[in-house]
C-alpha cells in the first residue's frame, strides 16, 4: 500500500519534471538539426519557475471557468500519471487504470481548456477552441479503435493487464496488428499534443494557431500551469506509448532495484521517442488545417486495419 | 529531406556574444526576477524596419539570442516586457499603451534603436508623437541606427540574467 | 401493489380533471401537485418491483370494450416507469415556475397530467389492446402539448403536422405488427404471444419484428424516421420537450426490447444487424447535426437521436451476441444499453429544462443570439454545464459510465468466430468514438457560445435568473447526473435485473462491489467514485499550489485585442462559426447550401451596396427521401381530387362497384 503510493508519487514527480525536460530536449534536438545552439535542455523548467511567480490576469467578462480550466488540465494529467502503469505493472489504483478512462480523462482536460478559451470572449479563443475540438473529435475514432486493437489480445482494456499480457507473450509485440496500431497511435499522439505536422507550438501568427490560440489570455501562474499541463500530457502519452508497445524494463513488483531499472529504461525510451518526434518535426511542414482530418482518417484506417488483421490472423 | 542536406545544416556557427556588464537598477531587478528566461513582445511603433531586420538577425542561428533563454512571444500576456522599435507615431501611441497594460506587472520596456530613444532622424515629423520614453517608462535603451545584433543580444542578456 | 398502480392512474386522471375544471390561479399548482403525487406512487411501485422482482397485475373488463384493460408490471417495465417518474417529477416542478408557450391554458393543463400518466402506464401494458390504447393516448396527448402554442407561432403548426403524421404512421406499423403476432398466436396477451412465438413461421416473426422496429424506432427518433424529432422537440415548451426526449423516446426502446427479446425471444442475427445499422446511422447523423446546429433545442433534439442510436447499437449488439451463443455478453450489452437509456434520460431532461429556462429568460433559442449567461443566470448556467458534461460523456458525470460499459461490451465481443460479430464490433467502437468526440465538441459549443463570453444581443444582456421552482426541477436532475456518475452501483443491480427479466438470460450480471464496476468473466474494472474523489482532491491540491505560488491578487483587465480599441460581441465566435470547420470536414455528408446575394450600387457594377450570405444546413434524409415523397403525394392527391367531380352518377357508380367487390370477397 505504502509502496504503491510511493511509486505513484514518484511517477507524478517524474512527469512533472520530465515533461518540461522532454520539451527542452525536443527543442534542443530541433535547434541542433537547424544548425543553432539553442537554449539549454532545462530551459522550460526555468521558464516555469519564472512564470509561476508572475502576476495572474483575467479578462473582465470571464467567469469562474477561466481560472478553473488550467487546474482541470493539470489535475487530469497528474491523475493519469499517478494511476498509469509507467514504472510498475501494479500501480496504485491500478484497477481503475482503464485505457478508455485515461482517454476520457485527457478529453476532460481538452474540453476544460476549450471552455476556458471561449470564456475570454475573444475571437482567438473561439478560433482555438473550434479548431482544437474539431481535430480532437476527428482523432477520437483512430484512438479508440487502436485501443481496441491493443485490448483484444489481452481481453481487457485495463492497462496493467495489457502490459502484463504483452510481457507474458512477447510474440504479440511484433505482430502486424501491433505495428499498425503503433502507427495509428503515433498519429493520434501528435494531434493530441499539438505538435507538427498538426500544429506548430512555436508560431507567432494567430491565424495559424490551434492550441496556442486557446491560451493567449492566460498569464503568470495560470500560464505556468497550462504550459506544465501541455508538457505533462506529451510525456505521459509518450510514456504510455513506450510501455504499451515496448514494455521491457517495466517492474512487475515494488522492489526499489526493479523500480530504478524501470525508471532508467522509461527515461531512455521516452527520450528516444522524443528525439525521433523532434527529428520528424524538422523534416515536415505544418499541414493545412483542412488536411489534418485527412491525416486523422488515415490513422483511423490504420487502426481498423490493425483490428481486422488481428481477427484475420488470429 | 535527404540526410546529407539535413546534416550539412547541423554545423553550429553561432557567434560568441560577450556577457553584459553591470546595468541600471531596473535591469538588475529584471535579471534577478527572470533568472535565465526572458520573453518579450516586439512592438513596431513606427520604425523603418531596419531595427526589425537586426532583431531577426539577433534571433537567427548566427547570433542566436535563444541560447540565452530570450524569446519573442505573440501574446503580451505571456511576456515579461516589451521590445519597442521606432519613434512612437500618433496612431500607434494608444495601441502601444494598451499593449503595455496587457503585460503582467512588473513589465520591462526596452527601447531599441536611436528612433526609440529620441526619435532619431524622424524628430519633429508630423506623424511622430514622441520617443518611447514620452509614452512609456523605459527600462533599457539599446543605441544604434540600427543597433548591431550582437549588441542587441548583449543588452537583452542583461535583462534575462544570463 | 396493484392498488398503488391503479392509484397512479386515478390520481393522474384527477389531475387532468382538476386542470380542466379549476380556475386560472389554481390550475397549475393543483395539476402539478396531483401529477407529482401520481409520479411518486408510480415510482414507489416501480421501485418495489425492481427490488423484489415480483410482478404487479391488474385487470378490469370495464374500461376498454371487448378486451378490458390489463396491466402487468415486471422488472423490465418497472425500470422505464421509474425513469419516467423521476423525469416527470422534475419536469412538473419546473412547470410550476414556467409560464410560457400556452401551457397555462385549460387544454394544456388538462392534457399534461394525462401525458405523464400514459408515460407511467405504457410499460405496464400487458396485452395488445391496452398497449395500443395507452400508446395512442400518449401520442395524442403529446401532440396536443406540442401544439399548445400554435396560435402565436407558425412553426409550431408545421412541427405538429410532421409529428402527427410520423407518429400515426409509426403507430400503424406497430398495430399491424402486434396484430399479426396476436392473430397468429391465438391471444393478445403478451404472455400468450411469448409462449406461442417459438412456434410461429419465421416469416411472420421477421415481418412482425421489422414492422414493430420501424414503428418504435420512429417514436425513438432513429434515422430515417427521425424527421419529426428536431421539429417537435424544439417547438414544444421546456417541460414538454424534457418529457418527450427523456421519457417518451425511451418507450420506443422499450417496445423494441419487449417484442424482440420479451416476446420473440431473440431471433436470427440479421434482425440485430439491422438494428445495429439503424443505431450506427442514427448516432452518426445525430452527432453531426447537433455539432452543426445553432438552435439550442434543435441541437439537443439531434443529440437525442445520437443517444438513441447508441442505445440501439447496444441493443443490436446484445441481440447479436444472444443469437450467436454468447449469453453473458448479450446480458452485458443489454445492461449497457438500458443504463444508457436511464442516464440519457437524466442528462437530457436536465439539458432541456435548462434550455427552457434560458428560452424563458432571453426569449430566444438561437445560440448566435446568446452569450454571457453564466454571469446573468449562474444557477441555470451551472445546471446546463453539468447536463452538458453528462452529454459529452466526461468522467465524473453519468454519461461516462454508460459509454464505458457500451465500449466494454463491444470490446469483449472480439475475437469472435462469427464474421458478422467480427465486423460489427469494430464498426460499433468507431461509431462510439466519433460520436463521443462530436458530443464533446457539441457540449463546448453549446455551453461556450451560449453561456460564456459577451452577450451577443440585448435580450441576452438583460436576462435574469429564473424562478426557484425551475431551478429546483432542473437542478435535481443535474445532481442526479453527478450522483449517478460517481455512484452508479446504486442503480446497476436494478438495471441488470430488468435486463435479465426481458431477455431471460441466466448469466451473472456486471456486479458492482462497493465503488467498483466489475465485469464477470472478463478483466475490466472501473471505479467511477474513486476516480471522482481522486480528481476532486487533485484539483484542490493544484489550486492550493497555485495559491501559494501566485505573487498577488488577480488583475482584472480588458481582453487582449491586439491593441485596438474595444472588444465587442461582434468579435466573438458564433455557434455557426464554431461549427464551420466541422461542416467543412464533413461537407460531403452534410452538403450545406451557400447562397450569396449581392446588390450593386445603381451607378456602377463595381461597387457593392449590400451583400447577403445565406447559409443553411438541412437534413439529407428530408431532402432525399421526404421531399420527393411529399411531392409525389401531392401529385397523387391532386390527381385524385379530379375523381370526385360532383356528379352524382359517378358517386352512385362508386357505391355499386364497392358493393359488388364486397359481395365477391365475402362469397
Amino acid at each position: 500500500m505504502a509502496a504503491t503510493a510511493a511509486i505513484s508519487l514518484l511517477q507524478v514527480i517524474g512527469v512533472v519534471f520530465g515533461g518540461p525536460l522532454l520539451v527542452g530536449l525536443m527543442r534542443t534536438v530541433r535547434c541542433r538539426l537547424e544548425g543553432r545552439v539553442g537554449p539549454p535542455v532545462r530551459q522550460p523548467l526555468l521558464e516555469l519557475r519564472k512564470l509561476a511567480r508572475r502576476q495572474r490576469m483575467r479578462p473582465q467578462r470571464a467567469s469562474w471557468i477561466f481560472p478553473l480550466a488550467p487546474l482541470v488540465l493539470v489535475a487530469t494529467t497528474v491523475l493519469v500519471a499517478a494511476v498509469a502503469p509507467l514504472l510498475t505493472t501494479d500501480p496504485a489504483m491500478g484497477g481503475t487504470a482503464d485505457l478508455f478512462a485515461v482517454v476520457y480523462l485527457l478529453l476532460l482536460g481538452s474540453v476544460a481548456l476549450g471552455l476556458g478559451a471561449l470564456d475570454t470572449g475573444t475571437a482567438f479563443g473561439g478560433m482555438g477552441a473550434s479548431r482544437a475540438l474539431t481535430i480532437g473529435a476527428v482523432a477520437e475514432p483512430a484512438l479508440l479503435v487502436s485501443i481496441l486493437a491493443l485490448s483484444v489480445p489481452a481481453h481487457s482494456s485495463n492497462l496493467p493487464t495489457i502490459i502484463a499480457t504483452s510481457l507474458a507473450h512477447p510474440v504479440l509485440l511484433a505482430t502486424p496488428q501491433r505495428l499498425l496500431a503503433l502507427a495509428a497511435f503515433v498519429i493520434v499522439v501528435v494531434a493530441e499534443c499539438g505538435r507538427l505536422p498538426v500544429d506548430n507550438p512555436g508560431t507567432h501568427l494567430e491565424l495559424t494557431m490551434i492550441h496556442e490560440a486557446m491560451v493567449l489570455e492566460y498569464s503568470g501562474t495560470d500560464l505556468a500551469l497550462v504550459r506544465l499541463g501541455e508538457s505533462m500530457r506529451l510525456v505521459v502519452l509518450l510514456a504510455l506509448l513506450a510501455v504499451l508497445f515496448v514494455p521491457w524494463g517495466i517492474a512487475t513488483g515494488h522492489g526499489p532495484a526493479a523500480q530504478a531499472v524501470a525508471l532508467v529504461t522509461l527515461v531512455a525510451k521516452v527520450a528516444l521517442l522524443g528525439t525521433a518526434l523532434a527529428a520528424l518535426e524538422v523534416a515536415m511542414a505544418k499541414l493545412r488545417l483542412f488536411r489534418v482530418p485527412e491525416l486523422m482518417a488515415g490513422g483511423f484506417v490504420l487502426s481498423v486495419l490493425a483490428v481486422v488483421s488481428a481477427l484475420v490472423l488470429a | 529531406m535527404r540526410l546529407r542536406t539535413l546534416l550539412r545544416h547541423t554545423r553550429i556557427r553561432a557567434v560568441t556574444v560577450e556577457p553584459p556588464g553591470p546595468g541600471a537598477p531596473a535591469v538588475e531587478e529584471s535579471a534577478g526576477r527572470n533568472r535565465g528566461s526572458l520573453q518579450l513582445r516586439h512592438v513596431d511603433a513606427g520604425s523603418c524596419n531596419g531595427c526589425e531586420m537586426e532583431i531577426t538577425s539577433a534571433f537567427s542561428p548566427v547570433y542566436d539570442a535563444e541560447r540565452f533563454g530570450i524569446r519573442l512571444e505573440a501574446s503580451p500576456r505571456h511576456c515579461d516586457g516589451l521590445l519597442v522599435t521606432g519613434p512612437v507615431t500618433r496612431n500607434m501611441a494608444d495601441p502601444l499603451r494598451k499593449t503595455h497594460a496587457a503585460v503582467p506587472e512588473p513589465a520591462v520596456v526596452v527601447a531599441l534603436g536611436d528612433c526609440a530613444r529620441d526619435c532619431g532622424v524622424f524628430r519633429g515629423a508630423y506623424g511622430v508623437e514622441g520617443a518611447v520614453g514620452d509614452v512609456l517608462p523605459v527600462d533599457l535603451e539599446i543605441p544604434g541606427c540600427p543597433p548591431h545584433p550582437a549588441a542587441i543580444v548583449r543588452a537583452l542578456r542583461g535583462l534575462a540574467g544570463t | 401493489m396493484a392498488a398503488l398502480l391503479v392509484a397512479t392512474a386515478v390520481v393522474g386522471l384527477a389531475a387532468a380533471v382538476a386542470g380542466a375544471a379549476a380556475g386560472p390561479r389554481l390550475r397549475t399548482p393543483l395539476t402539478v401537485g396531483l401529477t407529482v403525487a401520481a409520479c411518486a406512487t408510480g415510482f414507489a411501485v416501480a421501485a418495489r418491483v425492481l427490488a423484489t422482482g415480483g410482478v404487479v397485475r391488474f385487470h378490469t373488463d370495464h374500461l376498454l370494450p371487448l378486451a378490458g384493460l390489463t396491466l402487468r408490471l415486471d422488472r423490465f417495465g418497472a425500470l422505464f416507469v421509474a425513469v419516467s417518474a423521476v423525469v416527470g417529477v422534475c419536469a412538473l416542478v419546473f412547470r410550476l415556475g414556467y409560464d410560457g408557450h400556452g401551457l397555462s391554458s385549460r387544454t394544456a393543463s388538462a392534457v399534461l397530467p394525462l401525458f405523464v400518466t400514459t408515460l407511467l402506464l405504457v410499460p405496464a401494458a400487458a396485452d395488445v389492446t391496452t398497449f395500443l390504447f395507452l400508446w395512442e393516448s400518449m401520442a395524442v396527448t403529446s401532440l396536443l402539448l406540442v401544439l399548445a402554442d400554435h396560435r402565436r407561432r407558425a412553426e409550431v403548426q408545421s412541427a405538429g403536422q410532421w409529428y402527427a403524421v410520423m407518429t400515426q404512421a409509426g403507430a400503424a406499423a406497430i398495430l399491424v405488427g402486434l396484430v399479426l403476432l396476436a392473430t397468429r398466436s391465438g391471444g393478445q396477451s403478451f404472455t400468450v404471444i411469448a409462449a406461442a412465438a417459438p412456434h410461429l413461421a419465421p416469416w411472420i416473426r421477421s415481418a412482425a419484428f421489422l414492422l414493430v422496429v420501424a414503428g418504435f424506432a420512429s417514436k425513438a427518433g432513429a434515422v430515417p424516421l427521425h424527421v419529426w424529432l428536431p421539429r417537435a422537440h424544439a417547438e414544444a415548451s421546456g417541460p414538454v420537450s424534457a418529457l418527450m426526449s427523456a421519457a417518451m423516446v425511451n418507450l420506443g426502446i422499450y417496445g423494441i426490447l419487449r417484442v424482440g427479446f420479451g416476446m420473440l425471444r431473440g431471433g436470427p442475427a440479421w434482425w440485430w444487424l439491422v438494428v445495429m445499422a439503424v443505431g450506427a446511422l442514427s448516432a452518426l447523423f445525430g452527432a453531426l447535426h447537433s455539432a452543426t446546429a445553432s438552435d439550442l433545442k434543435r441541437l439537443l433534439a439531434h443529440s437525442t437521436t445520437d443517444n438513441v442510436g447508441l442505445v440501439l447499437l447496444g441493443v443490436g449488439a446484445s441481440g447479436l451476441f444472444a443469437s450467436t451463443g454468447h449469453p453473458s455478453l448479450a446480458l452485458l450489452a443489454l445492461v449497457a444499453a438500458l443504463l444508457h437509456v436511464a442516464f440519457h434520460a437524466v442528462f437530457k431532461g436536465c439539458l432541456f429544462l435548462a434550455a427552457g429556462s434560458i428560452q424563458q429568460a432571453t426569449g430566444t433559442r438561437d445560440l448566435d443570439a446568446l452569450g454571457g449567461l453564466l454571469h446573468r443566470m449562474p444557477v441555470t448556467g451551472t445546471i446546463f454545464l453539468i447536463g452538458g458534461a453528462g452529454m459529452a460523456a466526461l468522467p465524473v458525470f453519468c454519461g461516462f459510465v454508460s459509454e464505458w460499459l457500451l465500449l466494454q461490451s463491444m470490446l469483449h465481443g472480439l475475437p469472435a468466430a462469427d464474421p458478422a460479430v467480427a465486423v460489427a464490433m469494430p464498426v460499433g467502437v468507431g461509431v462510439l468514438a466519433l460520436t463521443g468526440g462530436l458530443a464533446a465538441f457539441t457540449f463546448v459549443k453549446a455551453a461556450g457560445i451560449g453561456l460564456l463570453g459577451l452577450p451577443r444581443t440585448e435580450a441576452a444582456a438583460q436576462a435574469r435568473e429564473v424562478r426557484a421552482s425551475m431551478s429546483v426541477g432542473a437542478g435535481a436532475l443535474a445532481m442526479l447526473c453527478v450522483l449517478l456518475g460517481v455512484a452508479p452501483f446504486t442503480v446497476i443491480p436494478a438495471v441488470a435485473g430488468a435486463a435479465r427479466t426481458v431477455s431471460g438470460i441466466r448469466a451473472p450480471a456486471p456486479l458492482s462491489r462497493g465503488w467498483q464496476l466489475d465485469l464477470p468473466g472478463v478483466h475490466s474494472v472501473l471505479a467511477p467514485g474513486l476516480l471522482a474523489a481522486a480528481l476532486a482532491l487533485t484539483v484542490g491540491a493544484v489550486a492550493l499550489v497555485r495559491r501559494r505560488l501566485e505573487p498577488g491578487p488577480v488583475r482584472v483587465v480588458e481582453a487582449w485585442g491586439c491593441g485596438r480599441e474595444l472588444q465587442t460581441a461582434n468579435m466573438e465566435y458564433t455557434a455557426t462559426s464554431f461549427g464551420e470547420p466541422l461542416t467543412r470536414v464533413f461537407d460531403d455528408v452534410l452538403q450545406p447550401s451557400h447562397d450569396v446575394d449581392v446588390n450593386h450600387v445603381a451607378e456602377s457594377r463595381y461597387y457593392v451596396e449590400a451583400a447577403t450570405v445565406h447559409l443553411s444546413l438541412d437534413d439529407a434524409f428530408e431532402r432525399r427521401l421526404y421531399d420527393p415523397a411529399n411531392r409525389s403525394l401531392r401529385r397523387w392527391g391532386a390527381a385524385a381530387r379530379t375523381v370526385p367531380n360532383g356528379s352524382i352518377h359517378r358517386y352512385l357508380a362508386f357505391g355499386m362497384v364497392a358493393l359488388v367487390l364486397v359481395l365477391v370477397v365475402v362469397a
